[in-house]
């Protein structure tokens, strides 16, 4: 093979692998949600925070029965890999005037985390 | 339910109260109350949106109503013994200590405290029914413990006022210290990495 095609067949390797990565470990986010996580919230039930069962691909602030910040119900944000990752990452720089402010600063956990919500989703 | 109630499934490292939690406890307790509750300084101090500290403090206020209901819940439930039961009962009066402090400064912050809502809401949003032993409230009161630790850790940086994150960081230490004490009552390992928590 040239060089060219080992390049090629490298950077083809690499893209397969993206998905992979950018997915996350949801088994190992499943423990990071429930040491970092169930301070407040539970999957199905709602607490200090909401439920979280079926949050990928919701609209913030829509689940039912809970009592949201009208800066969350306003925010017109749709949970995703990107949107949750910034949540996480500072929720009042995502939403001014939201009311959970713990943020997780490690990239990974958060990667994993998400996984693990979306994979709630599926469920 | 009441078969295993007879039979403590928990065998404590050492016995009684005292050798179960170590004597710092409660000076820990102590020491709370004081920065929290003893100083109107802390809430004087200037910060760059007292209200938006206040509404992070008001989610730590929910979360200590909660579990004070959960040791509520898990003493009620005739399911632990001494000297475990003493020492549940002890971690809710801590828990009672942050809530007092807690309100005292969100009003003086000029907001309005969260109110505790009914036991059956607590009961029913933490599965109260499915704790058939005593192992299974120290593994509800270990989680919520847990959780609260990494809670407290995590709104650290959102404070307006530095002074609120100290009070965070002591806050989490408290939750820290009832996490390890329930965790060695369950037998279970210490983590066996640094910087576990928070992160």
């Amino acid at each position: 093979m040239s060089a060219r095609g080992r390049l090629c067949a490298l950077l083809a390797l690499c893209a397969a692998a993206l998905p992979a990565l950018a997915a996350g470990d949801a088994a190992n986010g499943q423990k990071l949600y429930e040491s970092r996580c169930t301070g407040c919230h539970s999957v199905d039930e709602n607490r200090i925070g909401p439920a979280h069962r079926g949050v990928f691909g919701r609209r913030a602030g829509s689940a039912d029965g809970f009592g949201y910040s009208s800066a969350l119900k306003k925010s017109a944000i749709v949970w995703n890999e990107k949107t949750l990752d910034a949540w996480l990452t500072e929720p009042e720089k995502l939403v001014p005037g939201q009311m959970m402010n713990v943020q997780v600063s490690d990239a990974k956990a958060r990667e994993d985390i998400v996984a693990f919500l979306r994979s709630l989703s599926a469920r | 339910m009441s078969s295993s109630r007879s039979t403590p499934s928990i065998v404590l490292p050492v016995s009684g109260r005292r050798g179960f939690l170590g004597s710092s406890a409660l000076t820990l307790s102590a020491g709370t109350i004081a920065l929290l509750g003893g100083a109107p300084s802390l809430a004087r101090a200037a910060t760059m949106d007292p209200m938006k500290d206040a509404g992070i403090l008001n989610v730590a206020l929910a979360l200590e109503h909660e579990a004070i209901n959960a040791y509520q819940l898990g003493a009620g439930s005739g399911l632990l013994q001494k000297p475990v039961l003493d020492v549940a009962v002890l971690f809710q009066s801590h828990h009672k200590a942050h809530r007092d402090a807690l309100v005292a400064t969100i009003e003086k912050l000029g907001g309005k405290p969260v109110a505790e809502r009914p036991i059956a809401d607590y009961a029913k949003a933490l599965h109260a029914d499915m704790l058939k032993n005593q192992t299974d409230v120290l593994q509800l009161a270990a989680r919520l413990e847990l959780g609260a630790t990494n809670a407290y850790l995590g709104v650290i940086p959102a404070f307006g006022d530095s002074a609120l994150s100290k009070v965070a960081a002591r806050l989490a230490a408290d939750e820290t210290m009832h996490w390890t004490a329930l965790s060695g009552a369950l037998g279970q390992s210490l983590p066996t990495a640094a910087l576990g928590f928070g992160a």
